[in-house]
């Protein structure tokens, strides 16, 4: 987990090879990558450089990611329906 | 970045610009041969990229190659402002009948590139635009025209020169300005610009200072001129904690967070922003604050970037906090700096509140920066509040906490 970031992943996402394959693309501070069963991780040293794009929101679907901010009493980014 | 003067001779004779006879020697030997192949009285300058050089014993004259060798030898081993000599410029003794300045450089209020010739040469320019302002002419001129004649005719003439000196200077002051232009320099300068007892001209010293960030450009003519990537050129040699600067900067492709000179103060700067570094620095000073660093940030470096800095300038003996300022950003955003700042204080093992002075970066993402700085405590400003009275509080807390 990040000083400032921390990104939630539904465990059905990261199970998900394509979804997987997705994430690791769209962020582009390289948050995500993709493991070696396909499926997805988080980087934690990479979480504090999170831009707050939200791409990986757009790209998951609904609840599959969730971005939040530790320095702004736990405000999130988040994709609900 | 600087060049010796044998290399910077050798870019002016790219533009035929007159020079002495000559050529460079490593050894004493080398010297004695020289000398010998030249005939007559030589001159022996040692190759050094500092100033101060005939005043230190680098310049010298010898009338015989015995006694060149002999002078070599002397010069060879004479440090200057700590450097060692890289070899030595072995030229003609000229007979010169008068000295005359050609130099040209940027004027950063004008934002134009300004011509500046004086009848009196072989002394510092600045001094004789001090105690004798009548004898320097200058002219501003653009970089998106070809540098005309009639410019530098206009200039040499308005100091009196007329005939064939006017003529021929006219040239000289022409080839100076398109090197200037052609090779990105900052600074390239002919004093002395001896006129000898012949009539004819030559540069007998000058100085070349290429932009850093146009070396890229020129690789085939510093190649040409065996001027390593590698070789820094700078004034001195960096210090460790400049080195470790540049790694810090290396660390990835994101923004600049790296380039930094070492001072000797106590209130470490992390500054930036399209030329506010400078002002900023001055506004330190000016408010009696001893910066112990200059630094540029910009471009939207990393956070982790951001961090490493912050924990090189507070790694540095001496400094007691760090003061965060930068003019108004755009393309750099301001929580990700802020994160970045906050961290590396905290991974330091300090406090942010009590280590950061004060944090004044308006711009991009402003408020969400904002956010992270009032969770860690650490006092901050907008655009409201002005550079200087941003420096004027880094420095008081400063002082107070000592």
């Amino acid at each position: 987990m990040g000083m400032f970031i921390r990104v939630d992943l539904d465990p059905k996402v990261a199970a998900q090879a394509d979804l997987a394959k997705k994430l690791a693309e769209v962020c582009p501070v390289n948050i995500f990558e993709q493991s070696a069963d396909g499926g997805a991780r988080v980087v934690p040293e990479n979480e504090d450089e999170c831009v707050l794009c939200e791409l990986c929101v757009q790209a998951a679907p609904p609840r599959g990611v969730r971005v939040v901010k530790l320095y702004d009493e736990g405000s999130s980014l988040e994709r609900l329906e | 970045m600087r060049f010796y003067e044998f290399e910077a001779k050798k870019l002016l004779a790219r533009h035929r610009v007159p020079l002495p006879g000559g050529g460079t020697a490593e050894t004493p030997a080398d010297t004695r041969r020289l000398a010998q192949e030249l005939g007559g009285p030589v001159v022996l300058k040692s190759q050094v990229l500092t100033g101060g050089r005939m005043k230190a014993g680098g310049v010298r004259f010898a009338d015989s190659p015995r006694e060149a060798e002999r002078e070599a030898a002397a010069i060879l081993a004479l440090e200057i402002g700590g450097q060692m000599p890289r070899c030595l410029l072995v030229e003609s003794k000229a007979a010169v009948r008068r000295e005359y300045y050609a130099g040209v450089t940027y004027d950063a209020l004008a934002k134009l590139p300004v011509i500046i010739f004086s009848d009196m040469g072989g002394i510092d320019i600045e001094e004789v635009a001090r105690e004798h302002p009548e004898h320097v002419a200058k002219v501003h001129f653009s970089t998106l025209l070809p540098v005309s004649d009639y410019k530098a005719k206009e200039l040499v003439r308005s100091l009196g020169v007329g005939g064939g000196e006017l003529t021929a200077l006219t040239t000289i002051v022409t080839r100076l300005a398109r090197a200037f232009v052609e090779y990105d320099l900052t600074l390239a300068e002919i004093n002395p610009l001896g006129q000898l007892e012949d009539g004819s001209f030559v540069a007998l010293d000058c100085h070349i200072d290429m932009e850093d960030e146009a070396r890229e450009r020129h690789a085939a003519v510093l190649e040409k001129l065996g001027i390593s990537k590698d070789e820094p050129r700078q004034a001195r040699p960096p210090t460790d904690f400049e080195l470790r600067g540049a790694q810090v900067d290396a660390v990835d492709h994101r923004g600049v967070a790296g380039r930094v000179v070492e001072f000797d103060g106590d209130l470490g700067l992390v500054i930036g922003a399209g030329g506010g570094s400078l002002t900023i620095f001055d506004a330190i000073r000016k408010h009696g604050g001893r910066p112990a660093n200059y630094c540029e940030i910009g471009g939207n470096p990393s956070v982790r970037k951001a961090a490493e800095l912050t924990k090189l300038i507070l790694s540095k003996p001496g400094v007691d906090k760090i003061a965060v300022l930068m003019n108004v950003v755009s393309n750099t955003r301001v929580d990700i700096v802020a994160r970045g700042v906050v961290k590396g204080v905290v991974e330091s093992g300090f406090d942010p509140a009590e280590k950061i002075a004060i944090f004044r970066i308006p711009g991009a993402w402003e408020e969400e920066g904002f956010k992270i700085l009032r969770k860690y405590g650490v006092e901050y400003c907008d655009r409201g509040v002005s550079m200087s009275e941003a420096a004027r509080r880094a420095v008081e807390k400063t002082k107070a906490s000592v």
